[in-house]
């Protein structure tokens, strides 16, 4: 086994144990990536700074002092501001700029001796569900059908998050999550992706889209990764006033893999018509897996799901254009050239017009649509009163008693890079249908790999659950995740 | 509801997004795709519900009323497209 391909528990272990170094470790990521352009994952590479990182965690773990992450190489996803180093959301209106702070969930990970191999690609301001939003081009999925060379997409915004864990480039990935951004890559690409509980990780540094919803969490090769690397990523931060001053549990010590007498509820509202074969076939393996693991399983309703995605699409761009108005031109970023006698309007206009992609433009201004003078109690003030009876869906059931709540993360497996592009935008929307719930109700979810399709790509359930119960939640999708037993890794072909 | 032409033009320019003019058909199509999808919240009864406002029931955090940071202007400039003399330089506002 080649050192990249290690998961970050087993690096954890040979690196304290001096069997390898972190400089060997980061190196072999190094020679991983520089192979894999192809896969346009990593769009700025930061070896000086990856380097300087794995010998300063050497002589950590050389005097013993070495948290969990320490040597361990990660890629960073655009959307963090990274000192120094571009930041620019994958977007062109950020061209150019280079943060003068650290935030705070990449300061942790550095503090705990993680590695910054470099930033990875995403969609736009995370604003999309395959990665070709980005202004990079897209990310493209390690994954491809048997006997078929159709490039797929990784899925998004998280796109190049996912498809470099999924191809060995980096041991975990920081993501993104606003409506489904973690845990549809990491279905698409048979990786591990967490949302944590809304405020349990500071978002601080991380580029806004909707602040109310926007997460970060890891994508990881495996549950108990995510349990390590989330640990060093959450915790209270007083520059984040939404982040909650709460205890961390120690998340990979509740890995236990008890899960009896623990109620799993499935609700009945996720069974959507024209769902796939091979997802209602994974969703009830899943069932089975869980109850033959002694958990009780239990029919539910949450019967608001179906405004979960309208209200998404009035509520996130509403955010956004609200966030996005600091892209004025001059401050930061990009800045259009004027005309003779243009003043400061035709700043803003140009400026936002050259500098936004087609996707981000259409939210800008659906949000500023439904945030206007006539329409704000129809649109907005409504979503967010829809919003309230979604989140109190999920309240009575955890009220009843139900522990975690099972459903597929995606209602495919990847598709072709390419193939949404005539479709009308809402169709793309669609791929959130079964996690952007979660954002809503600012819940915990993650996303396991659990099978392959008969074309050979990796699908993915989810586990919703309780609020600050991600130690719970990671111990179901741990049990999930060894019942599953998911091995397969994508054929090199890049 | 469908969005015509000059609704379009009109949520540009309160985006400050410039739009030309050829493109505003297209625009005012796609938006108005987007708001009939979202014209299924009309089914919904929310008489008596309040509209969600916080995610997590908390109480802000207060602080001090104390100055936390500052003598950082190179740093706040720096990344300016158009700086002069300490200031962020813009195109003339007044006449």
């Amino acid at each position: 086994m080649t050192l990249n391909s290690l998961t970050i528990a087993e690096a954890r272990d040979l690196l304290r144990k001096r069997e390898i170094t972190a400089v060997d470790l980061t190196m072999a990521c190094m020679t991983a990536m520089d192979a894999a352009g192809e896969l346009n994952a990593f769009v700025h590479a930061t070896p000086e700074i990856a380097l300087a990182q794995a010998r300063a965690a050497d002589t950590r773990l050389a005097a013993g002092d070495a948290p969990a992450m320490c040597g361990i190489p990660l890629g960073i996803k655009d959307l963090f501001c990274t000192k120094g180093v571009p930041s620019q959301a994958a977007s062109n209106i950020l061209r150019g700029f280079r943060p003068e702070y650290e935030s705070t969930v990449t300061g942790k990970l550095f503090d705990a001796g993680a590695v910054m191999l470099g930033k990875l690609n995403m969609d736009e301001f995370a604003m999309g569900s395959s990665n070709e939003t980005s202004c990079y081009g897209n990310a493209v999925n390690p994954w491809r059908r048997d006997g078929d060379e159709t490039r797929l997409t990784p899925g998004g915004s998280s796109g190049g998050s996912a498809s470099a864990v999924a191809a060995d480039l980096c041991l975990g990935a920081t993501a993104t999550d606003t409506g489904g951004s973690i845990r549809q890559p990491a279905a698409f690409t048979g990786t591990v992706g967490i949302k944590p509980t809304y405020g349990r990780v500071s978002r601080w540094g991380i580029v806004a889209f909707a602040s109310s919803l926007d997460q970060a969490g890891p994508l990881t090769r495996s549950v108990r990764d995510g349990a390590i690397m989330l640990q060093a990523m959450a915790g209270h931060d007083p520059r984040d006033s939404t982040s909650a001053d709460l205890p961390v549990p120690d998340f990979e010590a509740a890995l236990t893999g008890d899960i009896r007498g623990r109620k799993i509820g499935i609700p009945r509202e996720y069974r959507m018509e024209g769902m796939p074969a091979e997802i209602e076939r994974l969703w009830s393996d899943g069932i089975g897996m869980m109850r033959d693991a002694g958990a009780v399983i239990v029919d539910i309703s949450l019967p608001h799901t179906k405004y979960a995605l309208p209200v998404y699409y009035v509520i996130g761009p509403a955010e956004a254009s609200s966030n996005l108005a600091r892209y004025d031109g001059v401050r930061y970023g990009h800045r259009a050239v004027l005309a003779q006698g243009d003043g400061v309007t035709e700043l803003y206009e140009k400026t936002r017009a050259e500098g936004f992609g087609p996707e981000v433009q259409r939210r800008v201004m659906i949000g500023t649509y439904v945030l206007s003078a006539g329409f704000y109690d129809a649109y907005y003030n409504r979503a967010r009163k829809v919003r309230s009876l979604i989140k109190r869906d999920f309240e009575a059931v955890f009220a009843e008693g139900i522990d975690a709540i099972l459903t597929p993360a995606t209602p495919s497996a990847a598709f072709g890079l390419g193939e949404m592009a005539d479709a009308d935008p809402v169709r793309m929307y669609l791929n959130d249908v079964f996690t952007v719930t979660v954002n809503l109700a600012g819940l915990p979810g993650v996303s396991v790999p659990a099978g392959l399709d008969r074309q050979g790509l990796p699908l993915g359930l989810q586990l919703i659950g309780r609020p600050w119960d991600e130690a719970g939640l990671l111990n179901h999708a741990h049990v999930l995740e060894r019942a599953a037993g998911f091995v397969s890794k994508p054929a090199k072909w890049w | 509801m469908a969005i015509d032409t000059e609704t379009a033009r009109m949520v540009a320019r309160l985006a400050r997004i410039r739009v030309e003019e050829d493109a505003l058909p297209a625009l005012a199509g796609e938006l108005s795709g987007i708001l009939d999808f979202m014209e299924q919240l009309n089914e919904v009864d929310v008489e008596g519900v309040e509209p969600m406002v916080s995610v997590t029931p908390m109480r802000l955090a207060r602080r001090e009323d104390v100055v936390t940071d500052g003598d950082i202007q190179d740093s706040i400039l720096k990344n300016a497209p158009d700086a002069r003399e300490g200031f962020f330089a813009v195109p003339k506002v007044v006449e």
